[in-house]
Protein backbone atom coordinates (compact mmCIF):
# COMPACT_ATOMS: atom_id res chain seq x y z
CA UNK A 1 0.00 0.00 0.00
CA UNK A 2 1.57 3.31 -1.04
CA UNK A 3 0.72 6.84 1.11
CA UNK A 4 1.18 10.40 0.79
CA UNK A 5 3.58 11.47 3.35
CA UNK A 6 3.99 15.10 4.66
CA UNK A 7 7.14 15.14 6.59
CA UNK A 8 7.14 18.97 7.35
CA UNK A 9 10.02 21.37 8.30
CA UNK A 10 11.04 19.85 11.95
CA UNK A 11 11.21 15.89 10.71
CA UNK A 12 13.56 17.08 7.85
CA UNK A 13 15.84 17.96 10.63
CA UNK A 14 15.57 18.49 14.28
CA UNK A 15 13.42 15.92 14.31
CA UNK A 16 15.05 12.96 11.70
CA UNK A 17 14.63 10.11 14.09
CA UNK A 18 10.66 10.80 13.97
CA UNK A 19 10.73 11.17 10.10
CA UNK A 20 13.25 8.00 9.86
CA UNK A 21 12.04 5.57 11.93
CA UNK A 22 8.35 6.11 10.84
CA UNK A 23 9.23 5.39 7.14
CA UNK A 24 11.04 2.68 8.42
CA UNK A 25 8.67 0.84 10.65
CA UNK A 26 5.46 1.38 7.84
CA UNK A 27 7.78 -0.15 5.16
CA UNK A 28 8.69 -3.15 7.65
CA UNK A 29 4.84 -3.23 8.15
CA UNK A 30 3.62 -3.39 4.51
CA UNK A 31 3.04 0.41 3.93
CA UNK A 32 5.05 2.92 1.59
CA UNK A 33 5.01 6.27 2.72
CA UNK A 34 5.38 8.44 -0.60
CA UNK A 35 6.93 12.02 -0.08
CA UNK A 36 4.56 14.68 -1.50
CA UNK A 37 7.25 16.05 -3.91
CA UNK A 38 6.62 20.16 -3.81
CA UNK A 39 5.22 20.60 0.08
CA UNK A 40 5.77 23.00 1.76
CA UNK A 41 5.84 24.38 5.49
CA UNK A 42 2.35 24.31 7.23
CA UNK A 43 3.04 27.08 9.70
CA UNK A 44 3.34 24.88 12.66
CA UNK A 45 0.18 26.82 14.11
CA UNK A 46 -3.92 26.77 13.41
CA UNK A 47 -4.75 30.31 12.83
CA UNK A 48 -8.23 30.01 15.08
CA UNK A 49 -9.98 33.04 13.12
CA UNK A 50 -11.76 32.01 10.03
CA UNK A 51 -10.55 35.39 7.81
CA UNK A 52 -7.08 34.08 7.85
CA UNK A 53 -6.35 32.25 4.50
CA UNK A 54 -3.35 32.66 3.07
CA UNK A 55 -1.99 31.12 6.05
CA UNK A 56 -3.87 27.82 5.64
CA UNK A 57 -3.15 27.64 1.59
CA UNK A 58 -0.02 25.72 2.16
CA UNK A 59 -2.40 22.81 4.01
CA UNK A 60 -4.73 23.05 0.89
CA UNK A 61 -1.69 22.49 -1.64
CA UNK A 62 -0.72 19.80 0.11
CA UNK A 63 -4.15 18.28 0.74
CA UNK A 64 -5.11 18.79 -3.00
CA UNK A 65 -1.53 17.09 -4.32
CA UNK A 66 -2.36 14.52 -2.45
CA UNK A 67 -5.87 13.90 -3.10
CA UNK A 68 -4.62 13.54 -7.02
CA UNK A 69 -1.81 10.90 -6.07
CA UNK A 70 -3.37 8.53 -3.51
CA UNK A 71 -6.37 10.18 -2.16
CA UNK A 72 -4.77 9.82 1.58
CA UNK A 73 -2.35 12.00 3.19
CA UNK A 74 0.03 10.81 6.55
CA UNK A 75 1.94 12.80 8.68
CA UNK A 76 3.61 11.98 11.82
CA UNK A 77 4.61 15.59 13.87
CA UNK A 78 1.41 16.58 15.72
CA UNK A 79 1.57 19.92 14.71
CA UNK A 80 1.79 19.08 10.93
CA UNK A 81 -1.36 16.71 11.16
CA UNK A 82 -3.13 19.43 13.62
CA UNK A 83 -2.44 21.63 10.58
CA UNK A 84 -3.58 19.57 7.81
CA UNK A 85 -7.07 18.07 9.57
CA UNK A 86 -8.38 21.31 10.46
CA UNK A 87 -7.88 23.22 7.22
CA UNK A 88 -9.15 19.96 5.66
CA UNK A 89 -12.19 19.81 7.59
CA UNK A 90 -12.82 23.86 7.36
CA UNK A 91 -12.83 22.65 3.64
CA UNK A 92 -15.52 20.15 4.06
CA UNK A 93 -17.50 22.57 6.32
CA UNK A 94 -16.64 26.39 5.59
CA UNK A 95 -18.44 27.24 1.50
CA UNK A 96 -16.28 30.70 2.18
CA UNK A 97 -13.03 29.51 2.89
CA UNK A 98 -13.33 26.93 0.54
CA UNK A 99 -14.61 29.10 -2.24
CA UNK A 100 -11.61 32.01 -1.47
CA UNK A 101 -8.94 28.97 -1.46
CA UNK A 102 -10.00 27.68 -4.32
CA UNK A 103 -10.12 30.97 -6.06
CA UNK A 104 -6.18 31.24 -4.58
CA UNK A 105 -5.34 27.97 -6.05
CA UNK A 106 -6.33 27.91 -9.47
CA UNK A 107 -6.62 24.06 -9.44
CA UNK A 108 -7.68 21.81 -12.58
CA UNK A 109 -10.46 20.64 -10.31
CA UNK A 110 -11.44 22.40 -7.08
CA UNK A 111 -10.57 20.89 -3.91
CA UNK A 112 -13.10 20.33 -1.66
CA UNK A 113 -11.70 18.23 1.67
CA UNK A 114 -11.74 14.99 -0.31
CA UNK A 115 -8.46 13.65 1.27
CA UNK A 116 -8.48 11.43 3.93
CA UNK A 117 -5.63 12.88 6.33
CA UNK A 118 -4.00 10.66 8.87
CA UNK A 119 -1.66 10.44 11.84
CA UNK A 120 0.73 7.99 11.86
CA UNK A 121 -0.52 6.29 14.86
CA UNK A 122 -4.36 6.42 13.70
CA UNK A 123 -2.50 4.36 9.89
CA UNK A 124 -1.30 2.02 13.12
CA UNK A 125 -4.58 1.46 15.18
CA UNK A 126 -6.90 1.62 11.97
CA UNK A 127 -5.26 0.16 8.53
CA UNK A 128 -2.14 -1.73 10.71
CA UNK A 129 -4.11 -2.63 13.71
CA UNK A 130 -2.31 -3.08 16.85
CA UNK A 131 -3.12 -6.73 16.79
CA UNK A 132 -0.81 -7.29 13.96
CA UNK A 133 1.45 -4.86 15.02
CA UNK A 134 2.02 -7.27 18.25
CA UNK A 135 2.21 -9.86 15.65
CA UNK A 136 5.22 -7.99 14.27
CA UNK A 137 7.10 -7.33 17.13
CA UNK A 138 10.22 -8.90 17.03
CA UNK A 139 11.94 -7.11 20.65
CA UNK A 140 8.86 -6.97 23.03
CA UNK A 141 10.00 -3.62 24.96
CA UNK A 142 8.50 -6.46 28.12
CA UNK A 143 8.63 -4.42 31.88
CA UNK A 144 9.14 -1.31 30.23
CA UNK A 145 6.87 1.75 32.03
CA UNK A 146 6.20 3.89 29.36
CA UNK A 147 4.01 6.92 29.79
CA UNK A 148 2.30 8.36 26.90
CA UNK A 149 2.64 12.07 26.35
CA UNK A 150 -0.65 13.42 23.81
CA UNK A 151 0.12 17.01 24.90
CA UNK A 152 -2.86 19.31 22.83
CA UNK A 153 -2.33 19.07 19.09
CA UNK A 154 -3.58 15.45 18.59
CA UNK A 155 -6.44 15.23 20.63
CA UNK A 156 -8.08 19.10 20.88
CA UNK A 157 -10.73 20.32 19.41
CA UNK A 158 -11.94 16.29 20.00
CA UNK A 159 -14.78 16.82 17.25
CA UNK A 160 -12.21 18.31 14.70
CA UNK A 161 -9.08 16.17 15.14
CA UNK A 162 -11.09 13.04 15.67
CA UNK A 163 -8.35 11.22 16.64
CA UNK A 164 -8.99 9.88 20.57
CA UNK A 165 -11.63 10.71 23.18
CA UNK A 166 -9.85 14.13 24.32
CA UNK A 167 -10.31 13.76 28.21
CA UNK A 168 -9.39 10.48 28.17
CA UNK A 169 -7.55 8.99 25.02
CA UNK A 170 -6.24 5.86 24.78
CA UNK A 171 -4.36 5.13 21.34
CA UNK A 172 -0.86 5.76 22.51
CA UNK A 173 -1.51 3.23 25.37
CA UNK A 174 -2.59 0.96 23.10
CA UNK A 175 0.18 1.26 20.67
CA UNK A 176 2.88 0.85 24.13
CA UNK A 177 0.85 -1.87 25.00
CA UNK A 178 1.53 -3.73 21.67
CA UNK A 179 4.79 -2.95 21.98
CA UNK A 180 4.90 -5.33 24.44
CA UNK A 181 5.88 -2.41 26.94
CA UNK A 182 3.42 -1.47 30.15
CA UNK A 183 1.55 2.03 29.45
CA UNK A 184 1.58 4.19 32.60
CA UNK A 185 -0.99 6.56 33.11
CA UNK A 186 -0.52 10.39 34.44
CA UNK A 187 -2.93 13.07 34.86
CA UNK A 188 -0.70 15.46 33.02
CA UNK A 189 -0.92 13.42 29.87
CA UNK A 190 -3.33 15.42 27.67
CA UNK A 191 -2.16 18.98 29.52
CA UNK A 192 -0.24 21.54 27.77
CA UNK A 193 3.43 21.25 28.10
CA UNK A 194 3.92 25.00 27.63
CA UNK A 195 6.06 24.25 24.69
CA UNK A 196 4.17 27.47 22.82
CA UNK A 197 5.94 30.25 24.89
CA UNK A 198 9.55 28.70 25.15
CA UNK A 199 10.64 32.12 23.00
CA UNK A 200 8.30 34.22 24.83
CA UNK A 201 8.38 33.20 28.57
CA UNK A 202 11.23 30.47 29.15
CA UNK A 203 9.91 30.15 32.97
CA UNK A 204 5.97 29.26 32.42
CA UNK A 205 7.20 27.05 29.39
CA UNK A 206 9.84 25.34 32.46
CA UNK A 207 7.38 25.27 34.84
CA UNK A 208 4.62 23.78 32.50
CA UNK A 209 7.36 21.29 31.65
CA UNK A 210 8.45 20.39 35.16
CA UNK A 211 5.41 19.53 35.82
CA UNK A 212 4.41 17.25 33.35
CA UNK A 213 7.87 15.17 34.01
CA UNK A 214 7.68 15.16 37.82
CA UNK A 215 3.76 13.64 37.54
CA UNK A 216 4.75 10.94 34.94
CA UNK A 217 8.06 10.23 37.38
CA UNK A 218 5.84 10.11 40.32
CA UNK A 219 3.41 7.51 38.61
CA UNK A 220 6.39 5.18 37.89
CA UNK A 221 6.89 5.81 34.14
CA UNK A 222 10.73 5.44 33.12
CA UNK A 223 9.98 7.35 29.68
CA UNK A 224 7.72 9.17 27.63
CA UNK A 225 6.70 8.98 24.15
CA UNK A 226 5.69 12.01 22.24
CA UNK A 227 4.87 12.65 18.58
CA UNK A 228 5.71 16.51 18.80
CA UNK A 229 9.22 18.07 18.11
CA UNK A 230 8.17 20.86 20.32
CA UNK A 231 7.02 18.80 23.12
CA UNK A 232 9.91 16.94 23.15
CA UNK A 233 12.26 19.92 23.09
CA UNK A 234 10.36 21.91 25.87
CA UNK A 235 10.09 18.65 27.99
CA UNK A 236 13.67 17.48 27.82
CA UNK A 237 15.31 21.09 27.63
CA UNK A 238 13.12 22.84 29.83
CA UNK A 239 12.81 20.72 32.99
CA UNK A 240 14.83 17.24 33.80
CA UNK A 241 13.65 14.32 34.62
CA UNK A 242 12.08 11.00 32.75
CA UNK A 243 13.67 11.13 29.65
CA UNK A 244 11.31 11.58 26.91
CA UNK A 245 11.46 9.88 23.13
CA UNK A 246 9.86 9.81 19.93
CA UNK A 247 6.67 7.52 19.80
CA UNK A 248 8.59 5.82 16.72
CA UNK A 249 11.71 5.30 18.31
CA UNK A 250 10.22 2.39 20.32
CA UNK A 251 8.14 1.61 17.29
CA UNK A 252 11.17 0.79 15.09
CA UNK A 253 13.13 -0.79 18.25
CA UNK A 254 10.27 -3.45 19.05
CA UNK A 255 10.25 -4.17 15.58
CA UNK A 256 14.26 -4.59 15.21
CA UNK A 257 15.15 -1.62 13.12
CA UNK A 258 17.08 -0.13 15.27
CA UNK A 259 21.07 -0.73 15.57
CA UNK A 260 21.37 -0.81 19.33
CA UNK A 261 17.81 -2.61 18.73
CA UNK B 1 -13.44 54.74 16.43
CA UNK B 2 -13.12 50.98 15.84
CA UNK B 3 -15.32 48.51 17.27
CA UNK B 4 -13.08 45.67 17.83
CA UNK B 5 -15.18 43.79 20.13
CA UNK B 6 -17.54 43.27 16.90
CA UNK B 7 -14.34 42.72 14.62
CA UNK B 8 -13.63 39.94 16.84
CA UNK B 9 -17.04 38.76 16.78
CA UNK B 10 -16.70 38.74 13.04
CA UNK B 11 -13.87 36.93 12.55
CA UNK B 12 -14.35 34.42 15.22
CA UNK B 13 -17.94 33.89 14.25
CA UNK B 14 -18.49 33.72 18.25
CA UNK B 15 -20.83 35.27 19.93
CA UNK B 16 -19.13 36.21 24.06
CA UNK B 17 -23.00 36.70 25.25
CA UNK B 18 -23.57 33.11 25.15
CA UNK B 19 -21.26 32.55 28.12
CA UNK B 20 -22.87 31.47 31.18
CA UNK B 21 -19.84 32.50 33.82
CA UNK B 22 -18.89 28.90 34.93
CA UNK B 23 -15.45 29.69 35.04
CA UNK B 24 -14.71 26.23 33.59
CA UNK B 25 -11.90 27.75 30.84
CA UNK B 26 -10.17 29.49 33.76
CA UNK B 27 -10.38 26.88 35.92
CA UNK B 28 -8.64 24.62 33.19
CA UNK B 29 -5.75 27.14 31.89
CA UNK B 30 -2.30 26.00 32.60
CA UNK B 31 -1.38 29.88 32.27
CA UNK B 32 -3.93 31.16 34.74
CA UNK B 33 -1.53 32.96 37.19
CA UNK B 34 0.66 34.43 34.26
CA UNK B 35 -2.68 36.40 33.33
CA UNK B 36 -3.45 39.51 34.95
CA UNK B 37 -6.88 38.70 33.06
CA UNK B 38 -8.22 35.15 33.40
CA UNK B 39 -9.89 33.12 30.45
CA UNK B 40 -13.44 33.89 32.12
CA UNK B 41 -12.78 38.00 31.91
CA UNK B 42 -11.09 37.86 28.10
CA UNK B 43 -15.21 36.77 27.31
CA UNK B 44 -16.48 38.98 29.03
CA UNK B 45 -13.97 41.99 28.20
CA UNK B 46 -14.74 41.50 24.37
CA UNK B 47 -18.92 41.35 25.10
CA UNK B 48 -18.65 44.84 26.95
CA UNK B 49 -16.20 46.26 23.97
CA UNK B 50 -13.49 46.84 26.69
CA UNK B 51 -11.01 44.75 23.66
CA UNK B 52 -8.02 47.79 24.10
CA UNK B 53 -7.20 46.74 28.13
CA UNK B 54 -7.37 43.19 26.72
CA UNK B 55 -4.86 44.21 23.91
CA UNK B 56 -2.24 46.00 26.08
CA UNK B 57 -2.31 42.97 28.26
CA UNK B 58 0.54 40.21 29.18
CA UNK B 59 -2.07 37.68 29.37
CA UNK B 60 -2.66 37.50 25.61
CA UNK B 61 1.03 36.53 24.74
CA UNK B 62 1.02 34.09 27.93
CA UNK B 63 -1.98 32.10 26.91
CA UNK B 64 -0.49 28.44 25.73
CA UNK B 65 -2.65 27.89 22.62
CA UNK B 66 -3.57 24.23 24.25
CA UNK B 67 -7.09 24.97 23.85
CA UNK B 68 -8.20 23.43 27.08
CA UNK B 69 -10.66 26.27 27.08
CA UNK B 70 -11.70 25.28 23.82
CA UNK B 71 -12.62 21.73 24.54
CA UNK B 72 -14.39 21.76 27.68
CA UNK B 73 -16.27 25.29 27.53
CA UNK B 74 -19.93 23.96 27.59
CA UNK B 75 -21.24 27.33 25.60
CA UNK B 76 -19.18 27.06 22.46
CA UNK B 77 -17.72 30.52 23.24
CA UNK B 78 -14.08 29.10 22.77
CA UNK B 79 -12.40 31.58 24.63
CA UNK B 80 -8.74 30.71 23.10
CA UNK B 81 -10.01 31.98 19.96
CA UNK B 82 -11.15 34.72 21.09
CA UNK B 83 -7.92 35.57 22.84
CA UNK B 84 -6.12 34.63 19.51
CA UNK B 85 -8.68 37.32 17.54
CA UNK B 86 -7.32 39.60 20.59
CA UNK B 87 -3.61 39.17 19.55
CA UNK B 88 -4.01 39.40 16.09
CA UNK B 89 -5.86 42.70 16.39
CA UNK B 90 -2.57 43.46 18.08
CA UNK B 91 -0.33 42.24 15.62
CA UNK B 92 -2.33 43.27 12.54
CA UNK B 93 -1.54 46.91 13.46
CA UNK B 94 1.47 48.44 11.39
CA UNK B 95 4.35 47.98 13.05
CA UNK B 96 3.32 46.15 16.01
CA UNK B 97 3.94 42.36 15.23
CA UNK B 98 5.19 41.15 18.55
CA UNK B 99 8.81 39.11 17.14
CA UNK B 100 10.90 40.68 14.94
CA UNK B 101 12.55 38.45 12.84
CA UNK B 102 16.08 40.69 13.92
CA UNK B 103 15.12 39.09 17.61
CA UNK B 104 15.46 35.49 16.60
CA UNK B 105 19.21 34.88 16.63
CA UNK B 106 19.36 35.71 19.98
CA UNK B 107 16.77 33.13 21.01
CA UNK B 108 17.95 30.23 19.21
CA UNK B 109 19.87 27.25 20.85
CA UNK B 110 21.49 24.01 18.86
CA UNK B 111 18.23 21.92 19.63
CA UNK B 112 15.36 24.46 19.38
CA UNK B 113 13.20 22.68 16.45
CA UNK B 114 12.19 24.73 13.25
CA UNK B 115 8.40 24.07 14.60
CA UNK B 116 9.37 26.59 17.45
CA UNK B 117 10.47 29.21 14.97
CA UNK B 118 7.90 29.02 12.72
CA UNK B 119 5.14 28.82 15.37
CA UNK B 120 6.54 31.65 16.79
CA UNK B 121 6.44 33.43 13.75
CA UNK B 122 2.90 32.70 12.98
CA UNK B 123 1.57 33.29 16.49
CA UNK B 124 3.35 36.64 17.25
CA UNK B 125 3.74 38.30 13.67
CA UNK B 126 1.80 39.32 10.48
Amino acid sequence: MVLSYYPGCTLKNKAAQLDRYARASLEALGITLEELPQWQCCGGVYPQVTDEIATRLSAVRALAEARDRTGTLVSVCSACHHVLKRTNEDLKRDETFRERANRYMQLDRPYEGETKVVHCLELLRDTVGFDNLKKAVVRPLTGQKVGAYYGCLLLRPGKQMQMDDPEDPRILEDFLRALGAEPVVYAMRNECCGGYVTLENKPLAQAKAQSVLDNAGALGAQCLVTACPLCKYNLTRNASGVPVVYFTELLAQALGLTEEG
Amino acid sequence: MRDYSEEIRRITGINPRKCMRCGKCSAVCPAYEEMEYHPHQFVAMIERGAVEELMASRAIWNCLSCMACLERCPRSVEPSRLVEAARLMVIRQAGKNHLLPDEIPGLLDEELPQQALVSALRKYGK
